[in-house]
């Protein structure tokens, strides 16, 4: 096979900056929210610290619901189409839909139910003598979510979050398909559309890298929270 | 210190087909200051749930709980919250925090009150000396075992100097000895720092071991309640019985059976000796225990005499008028 790198550097590396640009924007809103979504679907619940929001545990049903029915929406779309119904919406808030930084609107939706399940789970296998253990110090509900929740999953957190940015990846090359850019849009337009197998294995080579990375940081990091 | 009144609490059914379960069906008690009371049944009979009432973890349904002269079922949340920094608990599966170190699980309590960072560290130092774990306050909990684990939860319930301790089957995960080792440092916290503790627990031992009261709870209501050694006098007290198991020996048909408890200078006593040669009988021992129950020697016997309990009265109200408490098993009808 011969290669021309002089061509080829350049053209990956744009690519791999417009890769981490969506993923990266994605990320900051997806960590944000999923945490809020995935703590609320965990406060809300029966047991929960807000079981019953303002001594209402109607309301503390009905959030829960209303929040996990909207989840399953956003998890049973698959990414292709749910980046399609996007469009409109991505052209309100960025105003327009092509770019890294457009594609970071619908990879952030995404994204978003899939990490809140996660973070969801992670909540969940904290034991709940913990929880009982912090009201009977008179803890405050922020400070059992604060200190006692999240500050237990965090090492199942930082795996949950690893999980979301490889899917994140996943997702970036199929933006790249309409337009988003990155390693995935090279590998569609070099690669399949043009026969050159030296980009499409170039940017497997690329992915699988990125990938083994992201993993070795998070089990790392996750193993130094770990203390159990 | 804690006076709980006509305390019930029942659990409404998850569904249209299920029963209300009612856990605690009207309990009186009342732990004076500075005592260590101990909740003894089995498991089931609701004094999990008595106890998680008492710093209304779980809220009854009726009733009132006053402890340190507040009633806490009036109290709103934020003031329940104030309420509990001076109600301590200690957890049978212990309840550390896996993330923090020794040191930062003690401080929880006090970052919750809102203690400062270096008032924090010299508490936390101070109560980890108390419980002998001075020299492990940067390890974490999963570095410890399960006896150390239980002196950090201790450690941790008594940083914030409360008046009560709440103990919920503090030492039912451990090994016998590390048991003994823990409850001699509860005896030892009562002592020296004069906190109110009331435990429960299915050990009778726990009770024997360091419980100067004690109330038996069945079925969501006590049965039994009171100081050991007078429930030890207590004629049929079901709290003596199984604090000394004299085992099934019954003895022949017609002959008088008796049981006799004797505590203090009585036990070292020749009794059954003195009563034979005194009365020329023929005292066969059926069963006998010699014990150390709140700090005093106490012991039961029970002891065969030969013939019917009128042919008997004469050496059994010797043996009363000796100071001894004795009960009549067999023969008395």
């Amino acid at each position: 096979m011969n290669i021309n790198w002089g061509v080829m550097i350049p053209i990956l590396a744009k690519a791999i900056g417009e890769t981490f640009q969506m993923i990266g924007i994605a990320l900051v809103f997806t960590i944000v929210f999923g945490l809020l979504v995935g703590v609320l679907l965990v406060s809300t619940d029966e047991g929960g610290v807000y079981e019953a929001p303002f001594g209402s545990r109607r309301l503390g049903a009905i959030i829960h619901a209303v929040l996990g029915f909207i989840v399953n929406i956003g998890r049973s779309l698959p990414f292709i189409i749910l980046m399609v119904v996007l469009i409109p919406f991505t052209r309100l808030i960025i105003g327009t839909f092509i770019g890294p930084t457009a594609a970071a609107v619908p990879l952030t939706i995404a994204a978003i139910p899939f990490f809140a399940r996660l973070v969801e789970i992670a909540l969940r296998e904290v034991d709940t003598g913990l929880v009982e253990a912090a009201r009977s110090m008179g803890a405050t509900r922020g400070t059992i979510i604060w200190k006692v929740l999240l500050a237990e999953a965090r090492p199942s957190i930082v795996l949950a979050l690893s999980t979301s940015v490889i899917s994140l990846l996943n997702y970036s090359a199929i933006a790249g398909t309409i337009g988003a850019g990155g390693i995935g849009d090279i590998a569609i337009r070099y690669g399949y559309q043009r026969y050159d197998n030296s980009y499409l294995f170039t940017t497997i080579i690329i992915l699988i890298v990125i990938v083994q990375m992201v993993q070795l940081v998070a089990s790392a990091v996750a193993r130094r929270l770990s203390h159990r | 210190m804690i006076t709980i009144t006509d305390l019930h609490k029942s659990y409404s059914p998850r569904n249209a087909r299920g029963t209300t379960v009612e856990a605690l069906k009207g309990i009186d008690l009342t732990v004076a200051d500075g005592e260590i009371f101990g909740v003894v049944g089995q498991s089931g009979a609701g004094k999990s749930t008595l106890l998680r009432c008492v710093n209304l973890l779980e809220r009854p349904t009726s009733g009132s709980i006053t402890v340190a002269g507040q009633d806490l079922t009036t109290l709103g949340e934020a003031d329940l919250r104030v309420a509990r920094h001076g109600i301590g608990m200690v957890f049978q599966h212990f309840n550390l925090l896996s993330s923090r170190t020794v040191a930062e699980n003690v401080e929880f309590g006090l970052e919750i009150t809102g203690v400062d960072r270096a008032a924090r560290r010299a508490r936390s130092a101070e109560v980890l000396d108390l419980v002998g774990l001075g020299d492990r306050a940067s390890a974490y909990p999963s570095q410890l075992s399960g006896g150390q684990k239980q002196r950090v939860g201790i450690a941790r319930a008594l940083a914030g100097n409360p008046k009560v301790l709440l103990s919920d089957e503090a030492t039912s995960s451990l090994d016998p000895e590390t048991t003994d080792s823990i409850l001699q440092l509860l005896k030892e916290l009562n002592r020296t720092l004069g906190v109110t503790i009331m435990l429960i627990t299915h050990e009778m031992e726990v009770v024997k071991r360091i419980c100067t009261s004690a109330a038996l709870i069945e079925g969501g209501r006590i049965v039994e309640s009171g100081n050991v050694i007078d429930l030890l006098n207590t004629p049929k007290s079901k709290i003596a019985h199984a604090l000394f198991p004299l085992g099934e020996s019954r003895g022949e048909p017609g002959n008088t059976v008796i049981e006799i408890m004797y505590a203090g200078h009585l036990a070292d006593e020749p009794i059954v000796g003195r009563m034979s040669r005194e009365f020329g009988i023929d005292v066969n021992i059926l069963g006998a225990a010699v014990e150390v129950v709140s700090d005093h020697r106490v012991g039961r016997m029970r002891l065969e005499l030969p013939g019917s309990v009128e042919s008997n009265a004469v050496p059994i109200a010797r043996l009363k008028d000796s100071g001894l408490y004795v009960e009549v098993l067999e023969g008395a009808l």
